[in-house]
């Protein structure tokens, strides 16, 4: 009777007799990538129940939307999943043009593929270094965070903004991209991989990475199906589901990938989809420069017409162009009545807006879906029975950014 | 893809008659479907479990308000198929004060979600394991995405040095919520200037 299990009921105090213990992790910890508070109950060391509290970054966007002009709604969209911005503003321009009927010219289609994949390097890079880092990694995040900076110079270069970028835009993107700025991408494209092999190098066959999320977090098909899973939470657990090949948007029909699914659904086999799938936007992304380099892909990045304004030298000249410009940016323009869900597969999972139009020049409801609010809500189901140091591992791989969930 | 849609529809209304009320597809290639309040629950688990359905995972339930409308709020829900690649809006008009039936019981997905429709519009669901508010601070009050609903709010907070804590305190506006109307004159907007009803009343 040495292992104190049984036999020893006599010499404990009261204190020893109270067995679950509860306790807040967050709103302010580390590892809860942002302000998210748990409550969690615990068995000793074993969680018996974890119970989400979220909301604290609730900033009414979609209050707020109902009062705005489509165009002013754009940049709500950045602040939603704030490490990789572009990615939702593409599911608010293609609600707006699927409702319009607007064709979006090639060039612009294929800048917007192109800053997407780069939005998705930019999450998985934070991802998967973070989550080194929430197991007990120090080196990862500082050399992922090198390149994340690299990509942001990117979008600065094309934007004007490293975070807030407000630059696809209905009907195409803001403006064009100029030729050397295509180039230096590709030079970052070919030197990345590199970059990531050293990632890899350090974390793919780490003792430590290793005992801390294989194993860890199991989820099966049926239970990424019950609780709506998108994203790599469903390809981590063996379903070959991408929107981007199953439903495709823009241009991504004419591109080649290869979409990774894990194989045991576990901590682990996402990270290895999240590293493979930074691979695959680097070859999207050199396919993207090949395509942008080629005759058809030059031309206008605007589709010209209401959504868009005119051209500077235009509005030198032509009264309706100035008339334009004016009514464009105050007024705003008109969508049709009717409803619509457009969505696209961000590096999370499934971004969906459902947009509800009145035919003025504001949306009359507008609603976000994030994939992180239904990866979180499974919290609890997934946490139950593992340790306590697991939950960070479960919330980094669940990869949630409070901005999207809490909106 | 529409033809695939308009089969589907056809199924639907054939094996819940009851439950649907009429089906319609967008020019946007999008497949609406609306249905009785009481048929809720067996009509999504129908949508689950049928073998020409299969829309195995929930994407999104939400709301819209209609204030002037008798019904007022229209109860959306959106799933989605990966085995068929399908998508379908299940919609269900909605009194006030109408319970609506939860659907956690088919989906546990929708839990969120229901509560989040519960905090921001207040409608009700019916056999909700844990309906409490989820996106709004500890005891708001009011649901923000209700039309009647101001952007502003009704309280504010505060840092107050005298107590060491935060307060609430009614919202204070030191200029009015700037709300600027764009629209055109020659469409939308009606500009009423004084004296303009007498002809009018004169008339009828």
């Amino acid at each position: 009777m040495m292992d104190g299990g049984k036999g020893f009921e006599d010499a404990q105090t009261g204190e020893q007799k109270i067995r679950n213990f509860n306790i807040n992790f967050g709103p302010q910890h580390p590892a809860a990538h942002g302000v998210l508070r748990l409550v969690l109950e615990l068995d000793g060391e074993i969680v018996e129940r974890c119970d989400p509290h979220i909301g604290l970054l609730h900033r009414g966007t979609e209050k707020l939307m109902e009062s705005r002009t489509y165009l002013q709604n754009l940049p709500y969209f950045d602040r939603l999943d704030y490490v990789a911005p572009m990615n939702q503003e593409h599911a608010w321009c293609l609600a707006i043009e699927k409702l319009t009927g607007t064709e979006v010219p090639r060039r612009a289609s294929l800048i917007r593929v192109l800053y997407s994949e780069i939005g998705r390097v930019l999450n998985h890079l934070l991802n998967v270094t973070t989550q080194a880092m929430d197991v007990g990694a120090l080196t990862p995040p500082l050399w992922g965070f090198e390149e994340r900076e690299k990509l942001m110079v990117f979008y600065e270069r094309a934007c004007g903004a490293r975070l807030h970028a407000a630059y696809f835009r209905p009907g195409g993107v803001h403006q064009d991209i100029p030729e050397d700025l295509i180039d230096d991408i590709e030079t970052w494209a070919n030197e990345f991989p590199t970059v990531l092999g050293d990632i890899d190098g350090l974390l793919t066959e780490n003792r430590i990475f290793k005992q801390r999320n294989a194993d860890i977090g199991v989820i099966s098909e049926q239970e990424a199906l019950d609780w709506g899973f998108s994203g790599v939470m469903v390809r981590g657990s063996g379903m070959a589901w991408d929107l981007r090949r199953a439903q495709p948007y823009e241009c991504y029909d004419e591109f080649e990938f290869q979409i990774p699914v894990g194989k045991n659904g576990d901590c682990y086999d996402r990270y290895l989809c999240r590293m493979e799938e930074m691979r695959q936007s680097v070859s999207i992304i050199h396919q993207a420069i090949a395509k942008l380099r080629a005759p058809e892909g030059k031309g206008d990045v605007m589709a010209r017409g209401k959504l868009s304004p005119p051209k500077r030298g235009d509005m030198k000249t032509s009264m309706e162009a100035l008339i334009h410009h004016f009514k464009l940016y105050t007024e705003g323009f008109h969508v049709p009545e009717g409803e619509i869900y457009a969505a696209v597969e961000a590096p999370k999972g499934e971004f969906g807006v459902y947009l509800v139009a009145d035919g003025t020049n504001k949306p009359y409801k507008a609603k976000l879906r994030a994939p992180g609010y239904l990866h979180l809500q499974a919290m609890d189901h997934v946490a139950c029975g593992h340790q306590l140091a697991d939950v960070a591992a479960i919330i980094g791989t669940m990869d949630v950014v409070f901005g999207e969930i809490d909106r | 893809m529409t033809e695939a849609l308009r089969d589907l529809a056809e199924i639907i209304t054939q094996k819940q008659g009851d439950a649907v009320i009429k089906t319609e597809i967008s020019d946007h290639g999008e497949l609406t479907v609306e249905i009785t309040l009481a048929s809720v629950a067996g009509f999504v688990d129908f949508l689950k479990s049928d073998r020409d359905c299969k829309f195995s995972s929930l994407v999104d339930i939400t709301a819209v308000d209609y204030p002037s409308r008798d019904k007022r709020f229209d109860m959306v829900w959106h799933f989605l198929s990966m085995y068929q690649n399908q998508r379908i809006r299940v919609r269900c008009k909605v009194r006030e004060e109408d319970l609506v039936p939860s659907i956690v019981d088919v989906h546990p997905s929708a839990n969120w979600f229901e509560r989040e429709v519960f905090d921001m519009y207040g409608i009700l669901f019916s056999g909700h394991p844990d309906l409490r508010r989820i996106l709004t601070d500890y005891g708001f009050r009011g649901h923000p995405l209700r039309k009647d609903f101001p952007t502003t709010g009704y309280t504010e907070l505060r840092y107050d040095d005298a107590l060491k804590r935060v307060v609430y305190e009614p919202v204070k506006l030191t200029q009015d919520y700037r709300q600027f109307d764009f629209m055109s004159p020659w469409e939308g907007a009606e500009y009423i200037l004084p004296g303009d009803e007498k002809p009018e009343a004169a008339k009828g």
